[in-house]
């Protein structure tokens, strides 16, 4: 079982298929459900400490808004956590509620500079492209598996 | 009690199955004799609870129709200040747009999930390419 960061990080759709294959999604949902129940950090309506932004300068210069930085801090450790990736590209909803589009930026940058197994695709908009979307992603799940398998054996 | 906070976790639970409906889904959670929270909502349920309960139940659910329900993980629990419309004084709650947008791609997706479970081949699509630099400029010339 490998840990796949997906991008869009709060994907419905991927976060069901990498579970679904078998996988862990590192996802969005779960790094703010840490933040929202831990004691101490819960009050309305800030979502994040004091202390983000300056973890978020790992990732970003100290110029660029702390908004970015706040949300790196959230999205860098997935990233380094993760082993496997899933980049889903021409989204209309990433911009937005999904955050600001330098952070989205940023964190596919990131997520590509990781030596790590990795499949770039786009959102489906027809029934074939829907096929080919769950087809590659499902393949490319599976043959996580199997280079799981084989580094495994190799350190054994 | 950070440690019982810590346990609890929700889950989206979203169907588009045209045997299932959402409060079969329910349902199913109703008749569950643990406790668990749920919010009906028009996309599926909320369901709120114990991590391994949760699980158990979700899986229920999915084992109703696997390929057309889905099911993600949410940060928020349901009815907090920071989400919920009630004290936010309208409007959909923030991450709503994402989830519709997917939410209308479920069919879709689920179809696929049918077909890679009985081995359909994959036909091959010609995707659209972007007009590169020089094509562009060899038309902007030869109009001229």
């Amino acid at each position: 079982m490998a840990k796949v960061i997906i991008y869009p990080t709060n994907s419905l759709i991927l976060s069901d298929l990498v579970q679904r294959f078998g996988h862990t999604p590192l996802a969005m949902m779960e790094k703010i459900k840490e933040k929202v129940t831990t004691v101490g950090v819960d009050s309305p309506p800030m979502n994040i400490t004091a202390e983000e932004p300056k973890h978020g300068l790992k990732y970003a210069a100290v110029e660029v808004p702390a908004g970015v930085r706040g949300r790196m801090a959230i999205v860098g450790p997935m990233i380094e956590e993760a082993e496997a990736g899933i980049i889903v590209g021409e989204s209309p909803m990433a911009f937005g509620c999904m955050g600001c589009a330098r952070t989205n930026e940023l964190t596919k940058y990131l997520i590509r500079s990781r030596e790590m197994p990795l499949l770039e695709l786009e959102f489906p908009k027809d029934d074939d492209e829907g096929q080919e979307f769950v087809y590659k992603i499902a393949e490319f799940l599976k043959s996580l598996d199997e280079v799981k398998g084989e580094s495994e054996e190799a350190t054994e | 009690m950070a440690e019982e906070n810590n346990d609890v976790i929700t889950k989206l639970v979203v169907t588009s199955s045209d045997s299932v409906l959402p409060i079969d889904a329910a349902m199913k959670i109703y008749e569950s004799s643990t406790d668990i929270v749920i919010k009906e909502t028009c996309f599926g349920t909320m369901v709120t609870g114990p991590r391994e309960a949760v699980n158990k139940v979700v899986k229920e659910i999915v084992d109703l129709d696997k390929n057309h329900i889905f099911v993600k993980e949410r940060g928020f629990p349901p009815g907090d200040d920071r989400r919920c419309r009630a004290s936010r004084g309208g409007g959909t709650r923030p991450g709503f747009y994402f989830l519709k947008e997917e939410a209308m791609m479920l069919p879709m997706i689920g179809n696929a999930l049918d077909k890679y479970d009985k081995h359909v081949p994959l036909k091959e699509i010609e995707h659209k390419k972007k007009l590169g630099v020089k094509d562009l400029q060899d038309i902007v010339e030869s109009s001229l």
